[in-house]
C-alpha cells in the first residue's frame, strides 16, 4: 500500500509504526509533552504514545497553544515519526515551522484523505522525502 | 489562491537575524491558513510569554539573540511569575528559572509589562476597524466584539512573530465579510430583573459558547448596556466553552446598531430561543462540586479584576474578616490604584490574597488539596479550575462569594431567570 500525499511541511523523512487516531485530538491537555503520551481521558487511544510513531490525525481541536506543545514533543524527542493529517492545521503545524527555525530535526507532516488512513491501520509505514506513505505488509 | 508577498516582505524573510525567522514563521502560517497576501497590523497583544516548557522560553531568546523587536504597540497577556510579588508562586525550578528567563526575554524584545489577560482595560484599545493580531481568547473576543477591532486568534509564537514584523495573514475575521452574524442569540424572554444581576452575563456566555461554537450570532433582547465588565465575563465565558472569537449584541456592541445591520443575510440561519431553564441549566453547568457543608477558596478575577471590580468587592466584605482566602487576580494597572488609597492593604487585612501579572489556573498558587472546593463568580474559572487546580468548583455571585468566604461555608442567594 502505497499513496503519494502532499508535504504540509518539510522534515525529516520517516518510519515507525503506524498510531491511527479514530478521534479528533487537542495537542494541549491531550498529549503530554514530556513523555507524548496521549493524556485525554476521553479519548479513544488515550494512553498510547505517540513518540516514534506515525501518527494519522483525522482532525484537530484547535488550542492556541497546541503549537506549544508539538515544539516542546520536538524539543524532548518525543515527536511523533511523521505526522499525516487530513488536512492543515496551521495552528499545530506552526510547532513544527518553528522547531525547524530553532534547527532542531522536525518529522514531516503531509495531508491525506482521512479515508485512506485505514489501509495503514496495524503497519510499519515509511514516509519518504517525496511525500509517498507506504505500509510494509 | 497562493500567498504572494511583496518584494519588501521576501526580503526581510530572507534574512538571517530575528526578523527574518519571524517574517518566516508569519508567511509560512498565511500558506497554510490560505491567506492571499499579509496585512499591516495596528498592535499585538502577546499570549506566548507563558511558560509551558524550556522550549518556548529558547525560541524567544533565540528572537533576542536575532536583535529583533516588536514593531507596533505589543502588551503581555500573564506570565506564570507573580513579578510584583503580592502572592506567592508554587513552581519550583527549574521551572521557576525559565519562566523568569521567559518573561524577560519577551520584556527585551520591547513588549509592554502588562502582564494581564484584561489588556483592554490597561489603556490597550484599538480602533473601530483596525487590524491588529491578539493572542488570549477573552482577549480576542472583546477586541472583536467591544471594541469592533479585528483579530484572529493568535497563539504562541504566531504573536510574537506578527510583532515584530507589523504583519498578520489576511484571512478570518480580518475580512468584513466573515464577521457577520449568522444566527440570532435571543434572551428576551428573561426577566429584565435577572439580566440585570451580576451572574447573567457568565451565565449567558457560558451558554451561547456551546450552542454558538465558532459560528457567529447577534444576541437580541438586551434593553439595556449592561456595562465594560458585564461584556467582559460574556466574552471570557462564550470563549472558554466554544471557539467563539467575535460576538455581537444588537444596540449595544459597535458593529451592530441593530439587527439588520449585522445579519450576513436577510433571515439569520437559526434562531436561538433563550428559556429560563436552559438558563438554570448553564447556570448548574458551571459548578462541578457535590453538594458541600464547607468551601476551601473563592478565586475572583478571570479576566483580571478591573478597579470598579475591587471598588464591589471591598463594599462587600465592609471590613470583615474572610474565614477562607479570596485570591482576587488582577493587572498592575489595577494593582497601582489600590495602593494609591491604601485599599490594598484593606483587602489584605481581611484575608484577601491579590494576585498580579498572573492567576490561580496557569500556575500553582492554592495549596494543592485533595478534594478541595472553590466558588467562583467568573465563567472562565468554572470551566478551567477543575482540570487545572484539582479544585471541584462552585459557581455563585460575588456576593455569595464573599458571604460564603466569611462564613466558609457556601451561600447562594436565588436568582430566577
Amino acid at each position: 500500500m502505497s499513496a503519494r500525499a502532499e508535504i504540509l511541511v518539510p522534515g525529516k523523512a520517516g518510519e515507525g509504526d503506524a498510531l491511527v487516531l479514530t478521534a479528533p485530538i487537542s495537542f494541549w491537555g491531550g498529549v503530554d509533552p514530556r513523555t507524548g503520551r496521549i493524556a485525554d481521558v476521553r479519548h479513544p487511544q488515550h494512553g498510547e504514545v505517540i513518540a516514534g510513531r506515525v501518527l494519522f490525525l483525522p482532525g484537530t481541536i484547535g488550542s492556541s497553544s497546541a503549537s506549544a506543545v508539538l515544539m516542546e514533543l520536538v524539543h524532548n524527542g518525543r515527536a511523533p515519526a511523521a505526522l499525516v493529517l487530513h488536512e492543515p492545521d496551521a495552528i499545530l503545524l506552526l510547532g513544527l515551522i518553528v522547531a525547524r527555525e530553532m534547527g532542531w530535526e522536525t518529522p514531516m507532516a503531509v495531508r491525506l484523505e482521512r479515508g485512506a488512513f485505514d489501509n495503514y491501520r496495524g503497519a510499519a509505514v515509511t514516509v519518504a522525502s517525496d511525500g509517498a506513505v507506504s505500509a510494509a505488509v | 489562491m497562493s500567498l504572494v508577498l511583496s518584494p519588501e516582505e521576501r526580503a526581510i524573510a530572507a534574512g538571517r537575524d530575528g526578523a527574518g525567522m519571524a517574517m518566516r514563521i508569519v508567511a509560512e502560517s498565511a500558506r497554510l491558513l490560505g491567506a492571499p497576501r499579509l496585512i499591516p497590523i495596528a498592535s499585538t497583544h502577546i499570549d506566548g510569554a507563558l511558560y509551558h516548557g524550556d522550549s518556548g522560553t529558547l525560541f524567544a531568546e533565540k528572537l533576542v539573540e536575532g536583535g529583533a523587536k516588536v514593531a507596533v504597540r505589543s502588551t503581555l497577556n500573564v506570565g506564570a511569575l507573580d513579578l510584583m510579588g503580592c502572592s506567592h508562586i508554587r513552581l519550583e525550578e527549574p521551572q521557576r528559572g525559565m519562566a523568569r528567563r521567559m518573561m524577560e526575554a519577551y520584556r527585551k524584545l520591547g513588549c509592554e509589562q502588562s502582564w494581564t489577560c484584561a489588556p483592554y482595560q490597561a489603556g490597550h484599545r484599538p480602533a473601530l476597524g483596525s487590524d491588529v493580531a491578539w493572542g488570549e481568547s477573552n482577549a480576542v473576543v472583546f477586541c472583536n466584539s467591544v471594541l469592533g477591532a479585528r483579530t484572529n486568534r493568535y497563539g504562541d509564537f504566531l504573536d510574537i512573530a506578527c510583532a515584530i514584523t507589523a504583519r498578520a495573514p489576511d484571512y478570518g475575521l480580518h475580512r468584513t465579510e466573515n464577521r457577520r452574524a449568522r444566527l440570532i442569540f435571543d434572551v428576551s424572554r428573561l426577566s429584565p430583573s435577572f439580566l440585570a444581576s451580576e451572574i447573567a452575563w457568565p451565565v449567558l456566555g457560558s451558554l451561547y459558547g456551546r450552542e454558538v461554537g465558532n459560528a457567529i450570532a447577534v444576541v437580541t433582547g438586551v434593553t439595556d448596556h449592561p456595562g465594560e465588565d458585564a461584556l467582559k465575563a460574556f466574552g471570557a465565558a462564550a470563549a472558554s466553552s466554544g471557539a467563539v472569537g467575535l460576538f455581537h449584541i444588537a444596540g449595544v456592541t459597535p458593529e451592530a446598531p441593530d439587527v439588520e445591520a449585522i445579519l450576513a443575510g436577510p433571515e439569520p440561519e437559526a434562531v436561538i430561543r433563550v428559556t429560563p431553564a436552559m438558563v438554570a441549566t448553564a447556570r448548574a453547568g458551571l459548578s462541578t462540586a457535590a453538594a458541600t457543608k464547607t468551601i476551601d477558596a473563592v478565586a475572583i478575577g478571570s479576566p483580571h479584576l478591573s478597579h470598579a471590580e475591587f471598588d464591589n468587592l471591598e463594599r462587600l466584605i465592609a471590613g470583615r474578616w474572610l474565614a477562607v482566602p479570596i485570591y482576587a487576580c488582577t493587572g498592575r494597572h489595577a494593582l497601582a490604584l489600590l495602593e494609591q488609597d491604601g485599599q490594598r492593604k484593606r483587602l489584605e487585612a481581611s484575608g484577601v490574597v491579590i494576585v498580579a501579572d498572573t492567576c490561580v489556573v496557569v500556575t500553582p498558587i492554592m495549596p494543592d488539596l485533595a478534594g478541595g472546593v472553590l466558588m467562583t463568580n467568573s465563567g472562565k474559572f468554572a470551566h478551567y479550575a477543575p482540570g487545572n487546580t484539582g479544585y471541584a468548583v462552585l459557581y455563585a455571585s460575588l456576593a455569595d462569594c464573599v458571604e460564603s468566604a466569611v462564613l466558609g461555608k457556601p451561600v447562594f442567594t436565588d436568582i430566577a431567570a
